[in-house]
């Protein structure tokens, strides 16, 4: 009953999308304004009709209503109620539902505001919006209902959307439970995480698609959509943090990114959305890389749809998976026709797009700011290429490969290095004329602090090419960042009178797009830091050793103490832990607790890993196995991660980087209104 | 202190201790040499160190040192044995490609076509890209004589204006 | 991006460009398509002929010492290709009745049973074929060649052949009863 009233407040809020799709058009069409409103209204609409939908589903959920299959397939009796509740996104039906609801809330955000200047923007918002809601609910609606409920048929148990004939409800005992490796806290929050990003990125695509239309294709769209692109990227990008965070703590891996075509998918849409982000500064400083910014928005929007129904949040959901589906071919179609669209309509308005400027010189931050887009769209090219080379070397010669992480480390690895590069010359680079000199002068001095530092790290810490390299980089971007903003500062105190740190604090406070930029890349080459440890220079060992018996590795010994196994009912896991000891050159450190979990609803075993982490490296034990009967002997494997740490550090100062760069500037906006006012006075068209 | 002093039986004693203990280490020796043609034992980082640069046949994307089934750890096994009768690593490789396929290895068999397209799409487009500037660059030298030219040749819009200038031309 | 010059502000996007823009777009959906579609398959459907392929046999299951078979070489006789693995529970489920089949139909000499081992080690292979007295033909599915022709989705699958090499009857996952297996070959044998 319940269940079916859901499903009805469902469809209605498909049929408002359709109607709020049509009525936009029509108004702007027929230049009805209020057809227009209409549409918006509707649209606002949907947001109320999703949350009761969602709240259903919650209801379901956490009532324990297993007749309804998605109730059945991520929840159980032994689940406690948060993740019950966190269940909504544990499967695909339910991770849909959470997409929509998302999707109308910041349609609705974005369409409460004053339109006054940007009238003609509003009704193609609101279509791209509504099409893009009115196809993932439609999905909800006519093939993955999350209230589709189990009948017993003359076939089977089936579920169903309406009740068949010659059938009954199906209720089972309990329910299949939410794969254990969803169960912890960072996959708790990584898919809503991801999903606010992949969402909020719609919302520039969707002016972006207004501007091509109405042919406004001036700055305006980037203005006014700027924050949004800046807190979507802020989401994706700790989106794909957490899921490394996860993947690092319960995968048992050792590592944090696979290069799985999973990840894949969802690291795509960050490198046309970074690259998106600085070019568009570009746009709006001198009016250039127009043709970019379209370009990137588009594949960003196309690349977020496809990313979406690649990491459904059910785990590991391999590319076969998701293709056998049924929404597959549905999915394909939406990327098919959006694509097409969204291309036909670049090249119609192909020269409004034409830059307002010229670009003179090839070391000038627009040329800087192009190498970063041909960068940032290189690694794309070569992360699409890895994902569908499998698909077409199956299609043309008939034979399964894999592309993993060899081809993906080869190929990028030169790319990200060249970003770095950039990271640390491009501050330093002016706008307009820029020569080798100009250039050389600001960046002698960095640069040999750089080497300075390298050097120092090739007598102290390792001989390999590849990490000195990359630490050269990184130390050339630090310095430069950190020479900006010392010049900034000084500029200041002899101008002010300020001190160095009221300097450095306003600095930041009035320039806090720059200055926050530049936190942000300082947290990048952080988490470089950490990516080039854990990639050059991890070890580990593995082996099956009594109680009292060592491994040992890279100066740490790790000592076998003991093993208990034991049942915990209500929650229907099997814990077997172990218990090391871990010294570091002879001085005892503490002890360690890795673990396996054995969830008996779905059969499914986590190797939890007991780490002890500091800022040089990362101690991980893993318990691969031990002896049933007796406990006299264990396998364990051993990892040390160098350096890894300074990737999560590197992402909490991300965080604050984040925050400075996109809070809002009060001061500009209060001094820019009246002036807007003056000049509406005085002409009529704007 | 008393000098070492051994009677002569006990210096033949010594001597056939001396060459027994000669023969209990040859033994050793050679036993070892026998063992060690086979190989010694394989320790899990061996098996690891190739099981790590291979996927598992079976399951998703998953490499073959860290997939807890228990048809990966007779894989695991596979290689362990494969290990003990001297096989080297890549004929280890090229036995799991022959049985399971090449999806098995991490890298496509034919890493030149995986490496030379996106080679090749980079490179153009850094092609584009750097025509597009010789481009710009090229009209900002011609501009100011193709706007002097323009001027020349475009008639003024304003009729009057016109009028004066055919005037003034035929009165030149 | 080539930016179209100062001097001749209505050329666009040239045509050549478009041509070469919308070839790709169109042949990179078209791939994409292509593979979906390959997703979407299910397994080798009954009424196809099945294309002759070469199994390697397991020593002491190899028909009287032959290294290899060839479908071809079956004509005639009804064959029962039967995918399975070591590691496979539900395969266990079968493989009594399966033997049973066998020992049942192999004096006519009108049916043949080929046991196709799925990515499987031979050690661990033998150890299965031993446990259930299984003593029918047995070989393994070399690089997944056959399987991939099949286009399995798993294991058990057991497909029933005649004696003209048409596909009859799939039967995916484990059989429950002997008499599954004789309502298949028995019609065939007609």
């Amino acid at each position: 009953m319940i269940a079916n009233f859901g499903f009805g407040v469902l469809f209605i809020t498909f049929l408002v999308t359709l109607y709020s799709v049509f009525a936009a058009i029509y108004g702007d069409r027929k230049q009805i304004p209020a057809m227009v409103e209409s549409a918006r209204r509707a649209m606002l609409l949907t947001w109320p009709l999703l949350t009761l939908t969602a709240g259903v589903l919650i209801y379901l959920l956490v009532n324990n209503h297993y007749e309804v299959q998605f109730v059945y397939e991520v929840t159980s009796r032994s689940m406690p109620t948060y993740l019950k509740v966190t269940a909504w996104w544990g499967g695909q039906a339910g991770s849909l539902l959470f997409w929509s609801w998302l999707m109308s809330a910041f349609a609705s955000l974005v369409t409460l505001r004053k339109w006054d200047r940007d009238r003609e923007f509003l009704p193609w918002v609101i279509v791209v919006a509504c099409v893009t809601m009115a196809f993932f609910i439609g999905m909800n609606v006519f093939f993955e209902n999350p209230f589709a409920q189990l009948y017993q048929t003359t076939a089977g148990i089936e579920p169903h959307t309406f009740h068949p004939a010659n059938s009954i409800l199906f209720t089972p005992e309990d329910g299949r439970g939410l794969n254990p490796l969803l169960r912890h806290p960072g996959m708790i929050i990584h898919p809503p995480m991801l999903y606010l990003g992949f969402v909020s990125f719609v919302i520039p695509f969707a002016f972006a698609f207004a501007a091509l239309i109405t042919g406004r294709t001036d700055d305006r769209w980037i203005r006014l959509t700027r924050r949004w692109a800046l807190w979507a990227w802020l989401f994706l990008s700790f989106g794909l943090v957490l899921g490394s965070r996860w993947a690092y703590d319960v995968l048992g891996w050792g590592g944090f990114w696979g290069w799985d075509p999973v990840e894949i998918a969802a690291f795509m849409p960050w490198l046309t959305g970074t690259a998106f982000l600085h070019s568009v500064m570009i746009q709006e400083k001198r009016g250039m890389l127009k043709h970019w910014n379209m370009l990137l928005i588009i594949l960003t929007y196309d690349l977020v749809i496809f990313g979406t129904f690649l990491t459904r949040s059910g785990v590991l959901s391999s590319v076969h998976a998701f293709a056998q589906s049924a929404i597959g071919p549905l999915f394909f179609g939406f990327i098919g026709f959006t694509l097409i669209t969204s291309v036909a309509l670049i090249i119609y308005r192909w020269n409004s797009l034409k830059s307002e400027t010229e670009m003179t010189s090839m070391l000038s931050r627009e040329a800087l700011f192009l190498l970063n887009n041909l960068l940032f769209m290189s690694i794309l090219v070569v992360c699409f290429w890895g994902v569908i080379f499998p698909l077409i070397s199956e299609l043309f010669t008939g034979q399964k490969v894999t592309v993993g992480p060899p081809f993906y480390e080869r190929a990028t690895a030169p790319l990200f290095a060249a970003l770095l590069l950039l990271m640390g010359i491009a501050p330093l680079s002016a706008w307009g004329h820029s020569t080798v000199q100009t250039l050389g002068r600001a960046i002698w001095k960095p640069t040999l602090g750089a080497v300075a530092i390298t050097a120092l790290l090739f007598v102290t810490y390792t001989q390999k090419i590849g990490a000195l390299i990359g630490f050269f980089l990184i130390a050339l971007v630090i310095l430069v960042t950190i020479y900006e903003y010392l010049r900034g500062a000084y500029a200041r105190q002899r101008s002010q009178g300020e001190n160095i740190f009221t300097a450095l604090w306003t600095l930041t406070g009035r320039n806090r797009r720059r200055y926050g930029g530049y936190i942000i890349h300082l947290s990048m080459v952080l988490m470089a830091i950490g990516i080039i440890g854990i990639e050059s220079f991890q070890v580990e060992t593995q082996g099956r050793i009594g109680v009292g018996e060592s491994l040992k590795l890279s100066n740490y010994t790790v000592t076998y103490k003991e093993l208990a196994s034991w049942d915990d009912q209500p929650k229907g896991v099997n814990f077997t832990r172990a218990v090391v000891d871990v010294s570091r050159n002879g001085v005892y450190l503490g002890q360690l607790h890795p673990r396996r979990d054995y969830y008996y609803d779905s059969q499914q075993a986590m190797t939890i890993p007991g780490e002890r982490a500091t800022l040089r490296d990362d101690l991980y034990v893993l318990l691969i196995d031990w002896e049933p009967a007796s406990t006299t002997g264990a396998t364990f494997k051993i990892f040390v991660n160098p350096l890894v740490n300074w990737l999560w550090l590197g992402s909490f100062i991300f965080l604050a980087g984040i925050i400075i760069a996109a809070w809002p500037e009060k001061e500009m906006e209060r001094v820019a209104v009246p002036a807007r006012r003056t000049i509406q006075q005085t002409s009529a068209a704007d | 202190m008393k000098a070492f002093y051994k009677s002569p039986l006990s210096r033949i004693t010594d001597r056939k201790l001396l060459f027994a203990i000669l023969f209990a280490l040859s033994l050793g020796f050679i036993a070892n040499s026998i063992a060690s043609a086979q190989g010694p034992t394989p320790t899990d980082d061996d098996v690891n160190r190739i099981a790590k640069q291979l996927y598992c046949p079976v399951c998703e994307s998953t490499p073959l040192d860290v997939c807890p089934t228990e048809a990966c750890r007779q894989w695991r096994d596979l290689i362990r044995t494969m290990l003990t009768q001297g096989k080297s690593e890549a004929e280890i490789k090229q036995y799991f490609v022959e049985q399971y396929g090449a999806r098995v290895l991490a890298e496509p068999p034919n890493r030149l076509v995986a490496y030379l397209v996106p080679a090749v799409a980079i490179l153009l487009g850094a092609l584009l890209l750097f025509r597009g500037f010789q481009m710009w660059m090229k009209p900002s030298l011609t501009e100011s004589s193709a706007v002097d030219s323009e001027r020349e040749a475009k008639p003024s819009q304003d009729p009057y204006v016109a009028r004066l200038e055919e005037e003034l031309k035929k009165r030149k | 991006m080539t930016e179209s010059s100062v001097a001749a502000p209505r050329r666009g996007v040239p045509i050549w460009v478009q041509i070469i823009i919308w070839v790709f777009l169109v042949g990179l959906l078209a791939i994409v398509a292509l593979g979906l579609k390959r997703a979407q398959q299910g397994t080798v459907q009954p009424g196809q002929v099945i294309k002759n392929f070469t199994l390697p046999l397991y020593s002491g299951y190899d028909l009287g010492g032959k290294s290899e078979i060839q479908l071809q070489d079956l004509r005639g006789k009804v064959v029962v290709i039967n995918f399975w693995a070591s590691w496979c529970k539900p395969c266990e489920q079968e493989a009594a009745e399966m033997q049973q089949a066998w020992t049942e139909y192999e004096p006519t000499g009108k049916v043949v049973f080929l046991g196709v081992d799925y990515v499987d080690t031979e050690p661990q292979a033998r150890v299965y074929l031993k446990k259930f007295g299984i003593n029918y033909t047995n070989g393994p599915d070399l690089a997944t060649r056959i399987s991939q022709y099949f286009r399995i989705k798993g294991v058990p699958e057991t497909y029933f052949v005649d004696q003209d090499g048409v596909l009859q009857y799939v039967q995916i996952g484990p059989f429950t009863s002997i008499d599954q297996i004789r309502a298949q070959i028995d019609p065939l044998l007609k």
